[in-house]
């Protein structure tokens, strides 16, 4: 079998609070070289807290020992692949980190006046420009909070510009392999939506489209490439379709580290757009945050843009709040400005020609994971493929072992798993995105893995069905688990 | 597989109708398709239910689902059994794990659904 990745042993390990003992303590204070006060007395009685009971007492070693433990149980993409599809998990390198730490930046507050916060806005600008390079718009948005954010911001602006027309319309299209934010920001920003069948090859139906716009459509909203890793080839009719009608293109950003540096949305006719930028210019994942959702936009729709807006006054940098037609603010101060820092880090980095690099090798990648695993699992979309590729699980299936029993089993080679069961419209999918981080020799072991867990399922499908074997928690026995929740500590 | 008296909608409910009455469920391919329920949410007795729209919602370990109510009418029963055990669910979908009794307020609903025959083409169809 192929191990790689592995962490030592260790226990399981237990809450703080069991390992609690009174009179424990991290901490050691001087002796107090004034005279003692009560603080009843001087504050008020109302005013002093009493002692918060239960709370754990331990030594700074015990303190240290145990979060240090629990970090280790992460799998992170520091100790190797993480080829969850769809999620863009590239490494993120250490001169974002370094880059971040940068005092000015770091300490930078956000209601320090304009003159002194010259530099972050310079940063922030700059961000901006690149990113309307980059996506070949004309002007950004820095301030929606994460991708669902930036959606719903721009879906927002949809329906502000169509207003003004004198109509914001009924209906959003969506096609049915479509991330399920894309739907639930049509929702929340008032609209009707109407789904889109794929067609055949896995793109959006042209002729399905052209009978779908009508005048109560608002706007469609694509991903390009879309979630089966298919760039929309007709993308450019799609758009001439819905201009036509008066409606709007919205592309979901979420699958842009196939296109950077080789085609630009604003050039294929997108009217709005929003970025990850965890994914695609390498800011941290976090545990659901802080992220940034920028939203780019043609000119039309600038004016609607959420205030305020970075602006030249002179020599300087300037927030302009004087914006008539904005629909005002969708976050606090001007985003998560620490992430921006690393996006830029990221982007100067590498430059143009860089970025065009990691785009090709994100696709080479993907298209070389395809070509060695195409003999062993069933790929129900032929049409080439850019940075990620979806199989299903439809041959495995047939000897009882399913999707999520493959990825379970890739644990135990050290891997973390790909994306299981998504995009809906592939039934057992298994969506694999390598990103262009990955050399040859970590995707050959992960080819090797899936490979090996292939042939697995043919010689003993029981043994992949329990796994994984390596882990400190066997196989989690997740119906008794919601048939029975414990939901108290000790309860 | 699937009884011959029942009558099928396309998001894979049944309903047995007889007289004003009828019986509701969802079908056997449906619980197939959820794996493992965990929990039911059905309508209370007396609250009037649509052909078409959601009557509730049963809950797997991979997703909740909407069930959709075949015919329309007041509910006058909820299976009292799905709530302390929802594997029944999966055991007997076409029997004791039916979902509610509803007294029908345009019996001649059950004419536009599909036969047992017609639902068992639709999903073989649909796989």
């Amino acid at each position: 079998m192929i191990t790689k990745v592995r962490n030592h042993l260790s226990p399981n390990e237990s809450l703080l609070f069991e390992r609690s003992s009174p009179g424990k303590k991290a901490y050691q204070l001087p002796d107090l070289d004034v005279p003692p006060v009560d603080a009843a007395e001087a504050l008020g009685a109302e005013n002093v807290r009493a002692e918060i009971e239960g709370f754990p007492e331990v030594s700074e070693v015990e303190a240290i020992r145990h979060f240090t433990r629990l970090s280790t149980w992460n799998y992170a993409i520091d100790y190797g692949m993480y080829p969850l599809g769809s999620c863009t998990m590239k490494y993120n390198p250490r001169i974002n980190e370094l880059v971040a730490r940068i005092e000015g930046l770091a300490w930078a507050h956000p209601y320090q006046p304009e003159a002194l916060a010259q530099g972050s806005m310079e940063v922030m600008a700059r961000v901006e420009s690149a990113l309307a390079e980059i996506t070949g718009m004309d002007a950004v948005t820095l301030q929606p909070a994460a991708g669902a954010h930036g959606e719903l911001t721009g879906i927002l602006l949809v329906r502000a510009l169509l207003q003004q027309r004198g109509n914001p319309r009924k209906k959003i299209l969506i096609p049915d392999s479509a991330h399920g934010t894309n739907p639930a920001t049509a929702a929340i920003a008032g609209y009707a939506i109407e789904n889109i069948k794929s067609s055949e090859t896995g793109v959006l139906d042209v002729s399905a489209l052209e009978r779908l716009v009508t005048d109560d459509v608002a706007a469609l909203m694509v991903t390009n490439p879309n979630t089966l890793g298919v760039f929309e080839e007709n993308i450019n009719r799609v758009a001439e379709i819905l201009h036509a009608k008066g409606a709007m293109l919205y592309m979901d950003g979420a699958n842009m580290n196939a296109l950077v540096g080789i085609a630009r949305p604003g050039d294929f006719g997108v009217d709005v757009m929003h970025l990850n930028l965890h994914k695609t210019f390498s800011t941290p994942h976090g545990g659901g945050g802080p992220g940034a959702g920028p939203v780019a936009v043609k000119k039309v729709l600038e004016p609607f843009l959420p205030a305020p807006r970075l602006k030249r006054s002179g020599e300087k940098w300037a927030y302009d709040y004087d914006r008539e037609h904005s629909i005002g603010r969708v976050k606090a101060f001007y985003g998560n400005f620490g992430v921006l820092v690393r996006a830029l880090a990221y982007i100067l980095a590498h430059g143009g020609p860089g970025l065009r690099n990691a785009t090709v090798d994100a696709v080479l990648n993907a298209v070389y994971i395809r070509k060695k695993l195409e003999p062993f699992f069933d790929l129900p979309y032929a049409s080439p493929n850019m940075h990620e590729v979806v199989f299903s699980d439809e041959r495995q299936a047939k000897l009882g072992v399913r999707t999520g029993e493959i990825a379970k089993r890739l644990i135990d080679y050290g891997f973390h798993p790909y994306t299981v069961s998504f995009p809906l419209i592939v039934h057992g999918a298994m969506m694999i995105e390598p990103t262009e981080t990955e050399g040859k020799m970590e995707l050959d072991q992960f080819i090797d893995a899936m490979i090996s867990i292939a042939h697995e399922v043919e010689t003993d499908p029981q043994m992949v069905k329990n796994a994984p074997y390596g882990t400190r928690t066997s196989k989690v026995d997740e119906v008794t688990a919601a048939r029975k929740p414990i939901l108290r500590w000790k309860g | 597989m699937y009884p011959e008296n029942f009558r099928y909608t396309k998001e894979h409910e049944w309903v047995l109708a007889e007289g004003d009455t009828a019986t509701v469920g969802i079908t056997d391919h449906a619980q197939e398709e959820l794996g493992d329920i965990v929990y039911v949410d059905l309508p209370k007795v007396g609250s009037r239910v649509e052909q078409g729209k959601s009557l509730g919602s049963v809950e797997s370990v991979k997703a909740v689902s909407d069930v959709y109510s075949p015919v329309s009418g007041e509910v006058t029963e909820a299976n009292a059994l799905l709530a302390d055990a929802p594997e029944k669910l999966n055991e007997d979908p076409h029997g004791a794990a039916w979902l509610v009794k509803i007294k029908l307020s345009a019996p001649e609903e059950v004419q536009n659904l599909m036969s047992a025959s017609e639902y068992q083409t639709y999903v073989g169809a649909e796989k």
